[in-house]
């Protein structure tokens, strides 16, 4: 009966569309990739079909160090790694709680993670920039930790509640009885039980919080602290008739995430649909 | 007394999580309505002006082009990349040569961010050098290309094009999970009763997708409402205020021209908007608890 994908005409238009769309769709991808190794005055010169005059990294040289790419790569990590932390640890406090106890309020708490996971970052700008500065925060790397963690509550607890709930009821009771406490019902079983969750929710995670750009243009001042997304626009504004050396920078500022992509990424698909099928 | 215990151990585990998104997320929000209501700057504190914000607001130029931008955005984030994901979601759903690097290819620009996505299609529809007035000068499509984004005319779309390309990627993901869990047997029941593919599309698998829908247009609908980071990167919104949406309007307010209660008002309008999709969306995950 089956004779391979190819059995009908109509396959083979499908398959052709999708070889051409996904042509399209890498094409910036390339573009970039082919533009960082050449020089500006080459591609305005000899157009951009024309074999390069030479390859060269200077590019990313530049980027790297004149264009400050050497501090804001590391202020991502900085900022993003402690905050990836504390979001799901606490998460995975309040998700416990949310997933496995019967009490006043559970609901409402709950409905109050999720609901606040979909707000428009501009209602809690103001307030944000404010009480980090009243915290004296302002222009610190933990002014921005502070704002990830909090924000990211909504969507990890979500995540790590709707899982924790799978979890069978006997393990739990069985561990109660042996005089477990509850601390250590979480961390012992509940914890190892939940890691596809965590790695999903955490892999996610990564890649929003290491690429936020609002928070980091509001919450920060210094060029030296600054991640790189918010580094990146500060280079396009530097170099803003040199495209080589903006774009070989944005491939850099990218390469973390892509890692993460390409080795994670079963974690990363399943993180995003986590939450839509059951 | 282990009863006892047990009754306020959950509040003891909620306790941190719970008073920081209040603290940063819930409270703030509420703190945005009474800043819309003052005249602030910024530095001096806040004094209270009623509703005077609000009424510059609607008298606003550029709020009703920043909100019909927005609208643009909308209508075009819940059709284009729907469709296109939906379309992928079905071609990929099956053992297909190459699948692996099909679906990583659309995976890609969700993984990149927006400012980089910004940064690379700025070169892309650059006048002078970028690939696509080359590709059309070169091929005599057109003498000379548009300016992709100096034109008035057209930037808000080439914008909207770089969100499209990686808003598509996200949307398949979620068809492509949705179409997973429809169960085979009623495709088979339907192919043996001879039902034509594209009608079992539109009478079995396009109602049973209905759930993912739902979240598919939820979630493009708060999206193109947040959108912030293209614009900022690629135009700052302009030229002459063309390409500006309500996100980065709200921010030249507030943190360019210092008028934060005028900002506050700005928030509010998005916040309000957004109000009846997480409302939906709320509605949704209260659907599953019925059925738990």
């Amino acid at each position: 009966m089956k004779k391979g994908y190819f059995r009908s005409p109509w396959r083979v238009l499908v398959y052709v569309i999708l070889v051409l769309s996904t042509f399209l769709w890498l094409v910036p991808i390339f573009t970039a990739l082919i533009t960082s190794v050449r020089t500006y005055d080459d591609i305005l010169t000899n157009g951009f079909f024309s074999l390069p005059e030479r390859i060269t990294l200077q590019n990313f040289a530049t980027a790297w160090n004149r264009g400050g790419l050497n501090r804001y790569l590391p202020n991502s990590f900085i900022i993003t790694l402690p905050s990836l932390f504390l979001t799901l640890l606490l998460s995975s406090f309040g998700a416990y709680a949310l997933a496995r106890f019967r009490f006043k309020g559970n609901r409402l708490f709950f409905y109050t993670f999720v609901g606040g996971m979909l707000l428009p970052f501009q209602v809690l700008l103001l307030p944000v920039f404010r009480l980090t500065d009243a915290l004296g925060l302002y222009d610190t790397y933990w002014g921005l930790i502070g704002i990830h963690t909090a924000f990211q509550l909504g969507f990890c607890t979500f995540m790590l509640r709707n899982y924790m709930r799978t979890v069978p009821g006997e393990i739990i009771e069985a561990a109660r009885m042996d005089g477990c406490t509850e601390l250590g019902i979480w961390g012992r079983i509940m914890l190892p039980l939940t890691l596809p969750a965590i790695a999903a929710v955490a892999t996610l995670e990564f890649t929003w919080i290491f690429n936020d750009y609002l928070w980091a243009i509001v919450l920060l001042r210094s060029d030296q602290l600054k991640p790189i997304t918010a580094g990146l626009a500060t280079l396009q504004g530097q170099y803003v008739t040199d495209w080589p050396v903006i774009v070989a920078g944005a491939l850099v500022g990218t390469l973390p995430t892509l890692l993460v992509f390409l080795f994670l990424q079963r974690y990363f698909i399943e993180g995003l649909t986590l939450g839509s099928t059951k | 007394m282990l009863r006892i215990r047990r009754k306020f151990t959950p509040y003891l585990f909620l306790f941190i999580p719970v008073a920081i998104y209040l603290i940063w997320v819930i409270a703030p929000m509420g703190y945005t309505f009474y800043l819309s209501l003052t005249d602030w700057d910024g530095i001096s504190s806040p004094s209270f002006i009623g509703l005077e914000n609000y009424e510059k607001l609607f008298r606003d130029k550029v709020f009703y082009l920043s909100l019909t931008n927005n609208l643009k955005w909308l209508v075009t984030f819940i059709t284009v990349p729907v469709v296109l994901g939906l379309g992928l979601a079905m071609a990929l759903n099956e053992t297909i040569p190459g699948e692996k690097f099909f679906k990583m290819s659309f995976y890609m620009p969700m993984v990149l961010a927006m400012v980089v996505s910004g940064l690379i299609w700025g070169w892309l529809y650059h006048p002078r050098g970028g690939l696509i007035n080359f590709v059309l000068e070169t091929a005599h499509i057109v003498e000379k290309g548009p300016g992709w984004l100096s034109n008035r005319d057209i930037v808000l779309w080439s914008i909207i094009i770089v969100a499209i390309w990686r808003q598509v990627g996200y949307v398949m993901v979620l068809y492509l999970a949705g179409l997973k869990s429809i169960n085979p047997q009623l495709l088979e029941a339907a192919h043996v009763d001879g039902a034509s593919g594209w009608r079992t599309f539109w009478s079995i698998i396009l109602p049973l997708l209905t759930p993912v829908t739902v979240i598919v247009l939820v979630i493009s609908v708060i999206d193109s409402l947040r959108a912030f980071d293209l614009v900022s990167v690629m135009t700052r919104g302009g030229p002459a205020n063309a390409s500006s949406v309500l996100a980065n309007f709200m921010y030249i307010e507030a943190f360019n021209n210092y008028k934060m209660g005028y900002g506050a008002a700005i928030a509010v309008i998005l916040f309000l908007l957004s109000l009846a999709f997480i409302i939906l969306y709320l509605y949704r995950v209260m659907q599953d608890e019925m059925e738990y």
